[in-house]
């Protein structure tokens, strides 16, 4: 019960937390706060890394390793596709502070 | 002991999350911003390889290097045009990931041989686990399959179909068959095909809802699948007791939802109505031929390069017109033209323009226009009087004034750039067929308005072309 209640708590706490920090993106950052936070979304994957290598049966195990690929799919091209557009954003920042 | 020294790096792996999501305030730290997330991730997976329970690692580390490989090649070669399917695609790919890594955690537990959790676990511990498992397969294929629809129609691989008749009650049957299947699954957890049945409705759940929903509308549908993904993560964080899938997950469904919300209040209209309501222009047809005839002025480059010589101030307002161009470089060898001359140009952005949030701000960024000169819907609307030209750049229902005057307008109320308040607008569109709502458009009518038919990118380079061939004369 108490871990449930903890979890809960930490859930709602988390909640609120991502709110109050992203309603201070501008509008110009929403696309790569998108692909940024979908990158952090593939957390999942250090539950399908235990499911991988636990090996407790053959479909779990299938189903951790698939699910390593896909989650790993979506952290590493989440990052660096953002990464991608904000060198984008931050290049013309520069070059606006050198032009004035 | 390696217990808490795990659970410390989770803990420091979610507070660099939050750290990486607040550089994304502003385009200066963003970089940084996005570096601490992917060190926080780095961490996250690094310690979990610790994990006493990994008992092979070479399942582990084939899925680490495919999946990075593959993720690698999609995030450097998709062109930045086709960002709101990438986005989706990857999206799709962590919910699924959430269903399988609840699957496996459902099945392991039930493997008597390895039951890791039921030893030490309360009963409540059990049915938050299972609830959690349930939750975990349904947000997670909702957004799987949702996403993968989305990317179809981003990508032109899926045409909307016909409309499903009775799509309502198809989704109200299909929900109330995982909820059935997943009460059972919670009530016998032994019996895991359950799951795949909870599974199974909800994949189809997820494609009707996205099915039927296009075009302008898909930036509301993309920033939900985003906080659905998110959900998943964290309802996996409960199935297997891990706060930082727990914090995260969390992170991300706020973070979607916040834009979700925007998304609807700059279209003034309520999520349900995006998602099941399809606005129908009745009378349109009939309409189009009283606001148009005999009062829409066509121009060539040329007249346009005279209008503009004489402008002190330019304000563009691109649409996903310009996307699907690709005119971004030719708008900005425009801004560039213009403001060599002395005419102050600037951008307007309306929050649903393209076909994600932020889509025409990515696109302006590519082709090197500054950020400050791209201003928000709040910012630039006060000032379209002082503007003396208004280049409106393949976009349609976000300009159109019957928002602001027609309350019968299926438009009305929706917050729009008043480019008709500029002294003169010209509209750089293929032809006056209607934008995504069917709703015609009286600016193209106005008597302000000048209608340069063109492709986007071929009409931006003719007139770069007259500006410079008038400036030698």
């Amino acid at each position: 019960m108490d871990s449930f209640i903890s979890a809960l708590t930490i859930f709602v706490l988390a909640i609120f937390v991502g709110f109050e920090v992203i309603t201070k993106v501008p509008p110009t950052l929403h696309t790569p706060l998108m692909s940024g936070s979908n990158a952090i979304s593939g957390i999942t994957l250090i539950g399908a890394v235990v499911s991988a290598g636990a090996q407790a049966t053959l479909v779990s195990t299938i189903l951790g390793f698939l699910a390593v690929v896909f989650a790993t799919i979506n952290v590493v091209g989440g990052f660096l596709v953002t990464h991608r557009m904000l060198g984008m954003f931050q290049k013309k920042g520069e070059q606006e502070r050198r032009g004035t | 002991m390696m217990d808490i020294l795990v659970n410390f790096a989770y803990i420091a792996a979610a507070v660099l999350f939050i750290l990486g999501l607040k550089g994304l305030t502003h385009p200066r730290t963003a970089v940084r911003g996005n570096l601490l997330g992917a060190i926080g991730m780095l961490l996250a997976v690094a310690v979990t390889l610790l994990n006493e329970r990994i008992l092979s690692f070479e399942w582990v580390l084939a899925g680490l290097v495919v999946g990075a490989a593959v993720g690698s090649v999609l995030a450097l070669r998709v062109p930045m045009t086709d960002m709101p399917q990438m986005v989706a695609l990857l999206n799709g790919f962590g919910g699924l990931a959430s269903v399988m890594v609840a699957g496996a955690a459902l099945i392991e537990e039930q493997s008597t041989r390895y039951a890791i959790y039921a030893a030490s676990a309360s009963g409540i511990a059990l049915v938050q686990m299972n609830v959690a498992t349930v939750l975990s397969g349904f947000i997670g294929s909702v957004a799987f399959w949702g996403s993968l629809v989305a990317f179809g129609k981003l990508q032109g691989l899926l045409q909307d179909p016909p409309a499903i008749a009775h799509r309502q009650r198809i989704n109200a049957v299909l929900l109330v068959l995982a909820l059935l299947f997943g009460g059972w699954l919670v009530g016998m957890p032994e019996q895991t095909w359950l799951y795949w049945m909870v599974v199974l409705p909800a994949s189809a759940l997820g494609v009707l809802l996205v099915i039927g929903i296009g075009g302008a509308d898909m930036p509301v549908v993309i920033a939900l699948l985003n906080s659905y993904s998110g959900l998943a993560a964290s309802a996996t964080g409960f199935v297997l007791n891990n706060n930082a899938l727990i914090i995260t997950g969390a992170l991300v469904g706020a973070s979607g939802l916040i834009l979700t919300s925007i998304m609807c209040r700059a279209m003034n209209r309520s999520l349900a109505n995006v998602l099941f309501g399809r606005q129908s222009p009745a009378d349109a047809a009939a309409r189009v031929d009283d606001i148009y005839a005999g009062r829409v002025k066509s121009t060539t480059a040329d007249e346009l390069a005279m209008l503009l010589e004489g402008a002190g101030r330019v304000v563009v307002v691109p649409g996903f017109g310009m996307a699907v161009a690709q005119a971004q470089h030719a708008v900005r060898d425009l801004a560039n033209l213009l403001e060599a001359r002395g005419t102050q140009v600037e951008f307007g952005i309306h929050p649903v323009a393209g076909r994600m949030p932020g889509h025409m701000n990515v696109l302006l960024a590519e082709a090197d226009i500054p950020y400050d000169k791209v201003k928000a819907l709040d910012e630039i609307n006060p000032t379209f009087e002082q503007a003396d030209v208004a280049i409106v750049i393949g976009a349609n229902d976000v300009v159109n004034p019957s928002a602001r005057t027609d309350p019968a307008s299926p438009i009305a109320g929706m917050p729009i750039l008043d480019v008709d308040k500029a002294r003169s607008v010209v509209v750089i569109k293929r032809s006056l067929s209607p934008g995504f709502t069917g709703v015609p458009n009286p600016l193209f009518a106005a008597d302000k308005t000048l209608m340069f038919f063109a492709d986007a990118r071929k009409g931006l380079q003719d007139l770069v072309a007259a500006l410079k061939a008038g400036g030698t004369l």
